[in-house]
């Protein structure tokens, strides 16, 4: 894209403006369409259906949406989970997402375009992620012109890393959450450039809606504060920026506490802190400055010394409270997420839950590679692009950037958050880059170019942003810039840039065939990203995880042994039953077999998962008691064994470990482990082949070949022939990758044992300790 | 009006049971031979009957009688006279309706068949009839586990029902296996193979009734579609979009306890021998666009053969079902357009399709057929061979303003033998099918022409 539009000679002429809008617009509709179609292999490869574990959930709200309506919806106390403690769905979801799709599922049908509400929310994600790279084009023109907007806009549309979360059925917050993440900044810069209160108006309904999508608005809540304060530090304060900022704090604090599940957090947790505090700052030096116009030098001086002794008092004071109240709350007002955020190490040591989630592991060096690809290298020349000169806006990118590395590096799902930051980045870099090479090109072919870029360069001074359109060299932003500046005081600073940079265009002239050569070495860079994007999109992120297939010698073999356990639970339980299983596949069963669920993907109660863990990790007994007591009837559990699928609750199985023993201490993770090494062979401790979790998915499994042999593990399994006392097989599917057992019913009591049995039982087993259950 | 209704439901009554009372005096069934086939789950029974006019008056028609259970779950009766010599035996349809007697004894209920020319005195006639059950096998046990076969109940009667003497008849009844474990012996009875023969008796009266049960093993799939919905869509454009909804069940006996997939795949022979996981599914030739899915996803185990004559979609549900087990699937497929939709002679339009179920050996309780005409279609009517409930709703589709007509056709208990042709009449103008694309043109450019106003007028009220 950048290939074809930098080479448009820009000269002043309406007509050349004109055409090259409408031929800026006609890219951003093919870049529009690029990103809607390349998150299409899913359904091309696949089918129109909802991917993985959390769209499911998302999915199954946005019905429950549809069907009664908005009041109903906030109001909806879902008892289909967490039995029996059950959830409130409109205050603990961000409900951004799911009232998207409920309005356009509301405006399509209103049309009479009986779209259902599966197909609208397989297609959000993609719709989005155009929004999203059109919203990159706009940010990326705010802050170096629209031919790096163009640039970052193709970049965004097929960078891998928001593929993987916005392919056609990932129906998940991050899908719309990006783009409002990007608008929103877009708006804030806008506002910086502008000073227009409209647009910061704007700002806050963006920042509002992006508090709706995602718990990655405080991303953008301490972002801005920190360029706020960058500017400030830097000197750089300008009513501009306190127009940009100070609506923003305002009414995007009172916004985001209109939503439900952010409340009163929007004051309280100390995630908000920092743009209160930047808020107070910013009201400190803009009476500073007011002061300074107003009163002379010297009267200035007087006023300074005893504005800085009161304030010091008051600062004082202010900082004080905070510590108190950050003090006040266990865990410093920090949730746990982010405080593995600023601690990388802090999950991994007092939190399982988190640190068993995969995408919350810090990435590896190829994941980089693979999420980013070629912008990870001209990110670099991005940052270097955006110092020459640096201004406001490109300040913010560059803020922007180093944020979101930090994080990425943290947290492999923030690779997400880096990406619109990598592209915007290699969008200026690309452009600016281009701009070099057929700039030195034009001039080595002929002198008349070199009249025609000075011709530009007096014309750009007077146009406003609108009408500058695509013509902008990289100067232009900074022109404009200093020019608002000047309006204010004096005109000197206009000339000043403007000279540096013909020096700087002087001395950047290149021979051409290096130019030539640079430019082809460029396009191959392009040709590579956008063929590892496609692959990547193909390839690696396209696969719903609900359905797996293997290419084999008699062709495809298709794994649909999700949907069909899921299906028959739904269509042979009763409604009311309950279905046990690891978190993971709690939201899948809600909202596929339509079943009560003990604990889902939402995790927030860490002592029901935990005690689901025990019961994994238990004796059959025991666990049969500890799932009776919640009125359990059916346990499901995922086994890879017999045709290998890795990800199963075997391997899954120390982290419910884990999580169990760190609720109930009597489950060590030592007891399952032989010298430290986790194993289910013949060499597997006692402990591990008598837990419930061994039993389920190895009953049976030694008929299948005569050996027992465990493909996933790829060893023979430890003990091989038991029997079931408490449980039975009720189901398991066509790849047995889905076990589904029920509870036995409870045995009759012979009369005179009832006694001692029941206080056996009501002894429970919670205080039971570490030693082996001694009825087993 | 209803006292209108009311005279004439008095009148047709008198009348009916005139004619009731007096055939009933004038027939009798000279010979008679049935043979019920019990070897799926839809019981089929031929009758042979040779019918001789003993009266005076010329009897324009006979009666079947039927048990109130029976009655309850008939799906169809059909019957033939046959006439000529063996060679050049012609069959001729008759007409066959429901009715009522007001003298039935315990609540037996009736058809009538009309005979193509009334009986004279003396004369006989001989009929083949043909009427289905379903429901009919009641389970015993219950419940099975996998690895039992599954063992059902028949209830009959050894001689047939009838409200007029019986001079001679014989029953045969095929079991679809060697084993049965009883039956109620009705001299003279006896089994032989698949095979057990009631009769012959002779001068049977009228209404005579001898309880017969028979117990045998039945493991045919007892596939029953509780409810499916079959929505047929006209498109002008050239198409014709079917959707069926299923919901499908296992009607034989219960499922109980364990189901062990190592048993059901190791020893297929022996376990779940009652249970099924593929169904075929007959569709029309020339089909395309065909899909199989459910409410959560497509279901990918599925084979579709299409032929010069019909087409066959071999497909299994997401898990094999056994006695109880439910499970609910659409598929939908595409037609051509003129395959099924012709011009009558004066001009109005039909559509000619396929009623019933198109998978072969079900038992559909409830089957909605839903034709959906194209918007701004009119004058609606619905011709089938036998009695439907219809009614007409509006549906709105895809840009619709008036919505589109939709002819709704509902029946219980569908047997495959209710897979006749059937038509629906309807007029339509072709201009309507322009007006959606014209709709959608003049939006684009009302937008078109906005967007250029939009950029054309200043709207600033400060002049810069």
């Amino acid at each position: 894209m950048a290939a074809l539009e930098s080479p448009q000679p820009a000269t002043a002429t309406a007509m050349r403006h004109a055409f090259g809008n409408v031929l800026s617009v006609l890219i951003l509709v093919l870049i529009g369409v690029l990103a809607f179609s390349i998150r299409l292999f899913s359904v091309i490869k696949y089918e129109s259906v909802i991917h993985e574990f959390d769209p499911y959930f998302n999915y199954r709200v946005t019905q429950f949406l549809s069907k009664n309506g908005i009041y109903e919806f906030w109001n909806w106390f879902d008892d289909r989970t967490w039995y029996p403690l059950g959830r409130v769905i409109g205050g603990t979801v961000y409900p951004g997402l799911t009232l998207t799709a409920g309005t356009i599922w509301w405006v399509l049908n209103s049309l009479n375009i009986p779209l259902s509400v599966e197909t609208v929310c397989v297609f959000t994600a993609p719709v989005f992620s155009a929004f999203a790279s059109w919203a990159t084009y706009l940010l990326t023109k705010e802050v170096k012109g629209s031919g790096a907007g163009l640039a970052a806009a193709a970049l965004l549309a097929m960078v891998p890393s928001y593929i993987s979360r916005s392919v056609a059925g990932s129906y998940d917050n991050e899908a719309v959450a990006i783009f409002a993440l990007i608008f929103t900044f877009y708006l804030y810069i806008k506002t910086l450039n502008t000073g227009s209160l409209f647009y910061a108006t704007l700002n806050a309904l963006a920042y509002f809606y992006m508090v709706c999508s995602w718990g990655g608005y405080t991303f953008i809540i301490n972002l801005i504060p920190m360029h706020v304060l960058l500017c400030i530090v830097t000197g750089r304060y300008s009513p501009r920026l306190y127009i940009a900022y100070a609506p923003l704090v305002v009414l995007g604090t009172l916004l985001a506490a209109l939503v439900p599940v952010v409340g009163f957090n929007a004051v309280l947790t100390s995630e908000h802190f920092a743009s209160f505090l930047v808020f107070i700052i910013i009201h400190v030096v803009a009476l500073v400055y007011y002061i300074k116009g107003i009163l002379t030098p010297k009267m200035f001086k007087v006023a300074v010394t005893l504005v800085v002794s009161i304030g010091m008092v008051v600062c004082l004071i202010v900082v004080a409270i905070l510590v108190a109240l950050v003090a006040s709350s266990p865990t410093g007002g920090w949730s746990g997420r982010s405080l593995s955020l600023l601690d990388p190490t802090y999950a991994s040591k007092y939190i399982p839950i988190i640190a068993s989630v995969s995408e919350h592991q810090p990435p590896t060096w190829p994941s980089y590679f693979m999420d980013i690809n070629v912008l990870a290298f001209l990110v670099p020349a991005g940052i270097i692009a955006c110092f020459s000169p640096l201004s406001d806006s490109s300040s913010f990118v560059v803020l922007y950037i180093v944020m979101s590395v930090y994080f990425s590096g943290v947290m492999v799902r923030l690779m997400l958050v880096l990406a619109p930051a990598a592209c915007i980045m290699s969008g200026i870099a690309l452009s600016q880059a281009f701009d070099v090479f057929t700039g030195s090109i034009k001039y080595q072919l002929g002198g008349s170019s070199n009249s025609a870029d000075d011709a530009e360069d007096t014309n750009n001074a007077p146009k406003d942003d609108a009408a500058a359109g695509k013509t902008d060299k990289g100067e232009e932003t900074v022109k404009e810039r200093s020019s608002k500046k000047g309006k204010k005081k004096e005109r000197e600073p206009v000339e000043k840039p403007s000279i540096k940079s013909k020096i700087k265009k002087k001395a950047l002239v290149l021979p051409l065939e290096a130019s030539i050569v640079a430019l082809l070495l460029l396009i191959m860079l392009g040709a590579f990203y956008v063929i590892h994007c496609v692959w990547a999109a193909a390839e690696a992120y396209s696969a719903p995880s609900i359905v797996l297939t293997s290419q084999s010698r008699d062709g495809l073999h298709v794994f649909d042994d999700f949907r069909e356990s899921y299906a028959w639970l739904s269509h042979n339980t009763d409604v009311d039953d309950k279905v046990a299983s690891w978190w993971d596949y709690g939201y899948q069963t809600t909202a596929m077999a339509n079943r009560t669920v003990i604990v889902d993907n939402n995790t927030w109660n860490n002592t029901h998962i935990a005690t689901v863990g025990t019961a994994m990790s238990s004796p059959e007994k025991a666990a049969w008691e500890i799932f009776n007591s919640l009125d359990v009837k059916y346990v499901l559990v995922v086994f890879g064994g017999l045709i290998g699928y890795p990800s199963d609750d075997i391997n899954k199985f120390l982290w419910m470990v884990r999580i169990g023993g760190g609720v109930f201490p009597h489950i060590k993770e030592a007891d399952y482990l032989r010298d430290g090494q986790y194993r289910i062979d013949s060499e597997a401790t006692p402990t591990m082949l008598n837990c419930l979790m061994y039993k389920l998915s190895y009953y049976r499994f030694v008929e299948t070949d005569g050996k027992g042999y465990d493909r996933v593990r790829r060893t023979e399994i430890g003990k091989k022939n038991f029997k079931l006392t408490h449980f039975e097989e009720v189901f398991t599917s066509h790849h047995w990758m889905v076990r589904i057992y029920k509870l036995k019913p409870a045995r009759n009591r012979i009369r005179g044992k009832a006694k001692k049995l029941k206080s056996k039982t009501s002894s429970g087993w919670s205080s039971k300790s570490a030693k082996k259950n001694p009825w087993i | 009006m209803a006292a209108h209704i009311g005279i004439f439901a008095v009148v047709v009554a008198v009348f009916l049971s005139i004619c009731a009372v007096s055939s009933a005096q004038d027939l009798q069934i000279v010979n008679a031979e049935r043979r019920i086939d019990l070897s799926s789950h839809i019981v089929k029974a031929f009758l042979t009957l040779k019918v001789e006019n003993i009266g005076k008056n010329p009897a324009p028609e006979m009666l079947l009688a039927f048990s109130p259970t029976q009655i309850k779950n008939l799906a169809m009766v059909q019957a033939l006279a046959i006439t000529g010599k063996k060679k050049k035996k012609t069959y001729l349809p008759l007409d066959v309706k429901p009715t009522e007697q007001p003298d039935a004894p315990n609540d037996t209920g009736y058809y009538r068949v009309s005979f193509a020319s009334p009986l004279g005195p003396g004369e006989t006639v001989s009929l083949e009839v043909l009427y289905i059950l379903t429901h009919s096998l009641e389970p015993f046990p219950v419940e099975i586990t996998q690895s039992e076969s599954q063992l059902v109940y028949y209830h009959d009667s050894a001689v047939i029902l009838s409200p007029y003497l019986v001079k001679q008849q014989t029953t045969f009844v095929k079991t679809p296996s060697t084993r049965v474990e009883s039956f109620t012996s009705i001299e003279p009875a006896n089994r032989a193979g698949k095979e057990i023969k009631y009769g012959p008796y002779e001068n049977r009266a009228s209404y005579s009734y001898t309880p017969v049960i028979i117990h045998f093993e039945n493991n045919s799939p007892f596939a029953v579609v509780e409810e499916l919905v079959r929505e047929i869509e006209i498109s002008h454009w050239g198409s014709l979009q079917i959707t069926e909804n299923y919901r499908l069940t296992h009607g034989g006996a219960r499922h109980k306890g364990v189901f062990s997939r190592v048993d059901y795949q190791s020893k297929r022979s022996v376990s779940g021998a009652s249970s099924f996981n593929a169904l075929l599914a007959v569709l029309p030739p020339r089909v395309n666009s065909v899909y199989y899915r459910d409410d959560i996803g497509n279901i990918s185990t599925s084979h579709l053969r299409t032929g010069f004559r019909k087409s066959e979609l071999e497909f299994e549900p997401r898990y094999p079902l056994f006695g109880g087990w439910r499970a609910t699937f659409i598929i939908g497929y595409r037609v051509p357009l003129e395959d099924y939709l012709f011009e009558a002679s004066d001009g109005r339009r039909y559509l000619n399709f396929t009623f019933g179920c198109p998978l072969v050996e079900t038992i559909v309780n409830k089957l909605t057929i839903k034709v959906v005409l194209p918007e701004g279609s009119k004058d609606p009517s619905a011709v089938l061979p036998f009695t439907v409930n219809q009614d007409l709703q509006v549906k709105y589709s895809y840009l619709d303003i008036v919505g589109r007509t939709v002819v709704v056709l509902q029946k219980d208990n569908v047997v495959p033998t209710h897979n006749v042709p059937f038509q629906v009449y309807y007029t339509f103008k072709p201009i309507y099918m322009l007006a959606e694309p014209f709709m959608l043109v003049s939006a684009f450019f009302f937008v078109f022409v906005a967007s250029l106003a939009y950029v054309h007028i200043d709207l600033n009220i400060a002049r810069k």
